[in-house]
């Protein structure tokens, strides 16, 4: 029974990181950029939730404004630094996403000091815990797995069926034959950080009611592991995000069940060395064939 | 007319006297009171931070692969020479400190060896992600290994080898080895990896060979950097390892120019001395340093000083050459 109940807390906290793993999978799947800036706007969420929340505002206020400054925020980086850079070499890209990343944080810490914050989750979700024979699960757990299975559906809705989606494929696939068919490619680049970004947000308010507490550095290591989850669902790949969070969750969760938590990140990168060493593009990634 | 080449003899004569300037000017600086503790001790910081960035520049700048666990390797060597350090205190000094570089700078290089025959069968991202994760895990074992390292309340009371003739020597042997492996064939082969990897396997090059060493010298060097940063902190910590010091070092390499060692070394220096020029605004250096970032690879995204190095020969050939041509052009009219 205890090992059902890890099971549990093992899906809450992978669903978590495959909504996060999404977001940092769709946009190397379409400029190739390892966004670590993205960990930081999952900080930023969290922040503006606990500034409503802690101002007195309704609960569903704040999951909406925290939403859409997500989206927000990651489309004007979008605009401001990446845009830019389109046509750079992909290591000055990635440095000016690291640097991004830095100056998110560092503003934050400059705004609401170095500090964390307790994020009220049981305004959000209330702290019940429902009984099944001898297993406890809480309200939480429950609500993240579904409102994850539920993002998950619309996510592939909309890459599969929409128009939108249609050209998001198109241009990862190959951005100059999508251009020659005139498809918009800046406008889906930006809808693609802009659906990451929405999946980054709901992450955040996941996240802070599971872990209570919000700081300028919180995006950093959740980013980190979430993009480990990433690489090794097979990046550019949806259903493989879903896979590489789920198999980061219950390995960290199986790992300090037995006893040795402070080895979970090495356990975490281990097995991620493993994976891309058997299987270099991850579980599901398609492998690059170069051509001469 | 032909130009004028200054003969080889004397251009290393220039060199090394200009290297000996260095020091002897360094040493009077710092045994002369003007600077402060902290200043002297950024002098030696910014020593390291070249070595480790002249050597990162290896990987990076002219094998072309983007590894993030450079801090990895540091850390490997920082607590190597610590602990030999520590060991051999009954040795004469030069034979400890000489021995603790070595041994710090080898182990490192078989770490190095270790982790880039698995990662170097990956490309490009995946090998960035690989030897991040290589870094994490060195610095999980650190703080979980207290035994030997100390864990996260440090290993401390190591003795304090570090001194200005130490380190710049360190620097410009790092400097001197690696600007001539780069012209020798093996660095060639190297450079050829980075501009097209099918066609240098095509040509008979062992890639994965060559991969290796790239990495393998990478990591010895930044070994020594390390063991010298423990000779000049006392203590170590294993946060001082974590993700971010391997960006900083990776940022410093791509500043500067990748592939371009001046670059490196300019760029180590500003970015290291930037703290304490800084001081007065210290709570918004960081968002000064990460808009800099920002703003350096937006308007130059080859770094500042692209694929340019720096030859001392050919600038005095300019000069002269310039002088001697100015003459003519007086004397023709």
């Amino acid at each position: 029974m205890l090992l059902l109940s890890q099971l549990i807390n093992g899906l809450q906290l992978g669903s978590i990181y495959a909504l996060v793993a999404l977001g940092y999978s769709m946009v190397y799947g379409i400029i190739m950029l390892l966004n670590f800036a993205h960990g930081d706007i999952i900080m930023a969420g969290g922040y503006i939730a606990v500034l409503i929340l802690t101002a007195g505002r309704n609960p569903v206020l704040a999951i909406i404004l925290a939403i859409i400054g997500c989206v927000l925020l990651s489309v004007l980086i979008e605009k401001v630094a990446y845009k830019p850079l389109r046509s750079a070499p992909r290591i000055s890209l990635l440095i000016t996403a690291i640097g991004v990343s830095l100056f998110l944080q560092n503003m934050a810490q400059l705004l609401f000091t170095a500090n964390a914050r307790s994020f009220p989750n049981t305004v959000v979700i209330p702290a019940i815990n429902f009984r099944i024979g001898s297993i406890n699960i809480s309200l939480t757990a429950l609500v993240t797995i579904v409102v994850t299975i539920i993002s998950m559906i619309c996510l592939t809705l909309l890459v599969q069926k929409t128009k939108m989606g249609k050209a998001m494929r198109a241009v990862s696939e190959d951005t100059d034959a999508a251009k020659l068919m005139g498809i918009n490619v800046n406008s889906t680049i930006t809808f693609t950080f802009a659906t990451g970004s929405t999946l980054a947000g709901i992450g955040s308010i996941l996240y802070c009611c599971r872990y209570p507490l919000v700081s300028p550095t919180m995006g950093s290591l959740l980013g980190l592991k979430a993009f480990v989850a990433a690489v090794l669902g097979g990046i550019g790949s949806i259903p493989g995000a879903m896979i590489g969070g789920l198999a980061i969750g219950f390995a960290e969760v199986l790992v300090s069940a037995v006893g040795l938590s402070e080895w979970t990140d090495a356990v975490v990168f281990a097995i991620l060395i493993i994976v891309l060493l058997v299987k270099p593009t991850g579980f599901l990634g398609r492998s690059m064939q170069e051509k001469v | 007319m032909a130009k004028r080449r200054i003969p080889t003899p004397v251009s290393y004569a220039i060199n090394l006297v200009l290297i000996a300037l260095l020091l002897v000017v360094g040493n009077i600086v710092i045994s002369s009171g003007i600077t402060s503790r902290a200043q002297n001790s950024l002098f030696l910081q910014v020593g390291i931070y070249i070595i480790l960035a002249v050597s990162l520049n290896v990987v990076t700048g002219y094998l072309g692969q983007l590894p993030l666990g450079h801090a990895g390797f540091m850390a490997v060597g920082a607590y190597t020479g610590a602990l030999v350090w520590k060991a051999t205190a009954s040795m004469p000094a030069p034979v400890s400190i000489v021995l603790g570089l070595l041994v710090a700078g080898i182990v490192s290089a078989i770490f190095g060896i270790i982790i880039g025959i698995p990662a170097l069968r990956l490309k490009g991202d995946y090998l960035a992600i690989v030897t991040l994760g290589f870094g994490e895990i060195i610095r999980v074992c650190i703080i979980n290994l207290p035994e030997i390292t100390g864990g996260t309340p440090g290993l401390l009371n190591i003795p304090k080898h570090s001194t200005f003739t130490l380190v710049y020597v360190c620097v410009v042997l790092t400097c001197v080895v690696i600007h001539m492996m780069m012209k020798s064939r093996h660095g060639r082969a190297i450079l050829s990896i980075r501009d097209n990897e099918i066609a240098a396997e095509s040509c008979g090059i062992s890639t994965t060979y060559y991969k290796v060493m790239a990495f393998s010298v990478s990591a010895f060097f930044a070994g020594i950097a390390g063991a010298l940063f423990a000779g000049n902190q006392g203590s170590l910590f294993p946060n001082a390892f974590d993700f971010m010091a391997s960006i900083n070092i990776l940022v410093m390499v791509v500043l500067g120019g990748m592939g371009s060692m001046i670059g490196s070394v300019i760029a180590a220096t500003v970015l290291t001395s930037l703290p304490l020029v800084l001081q007065v605004f210290s709570k918004y250096r960081m968002i000064i340093y990460s808009l800099m970032l920002i703003i350096v690879m937006i308007f130059k995204p080859s770094g500042l000083m692209g694929t340019y190095d720096f030859s001392l020969r050919n600038l005095l050939e300019k000069l002269t050459g310039h002088i001697s041509k100015k003459r003519e052009a007086g004397t023709n009219e």
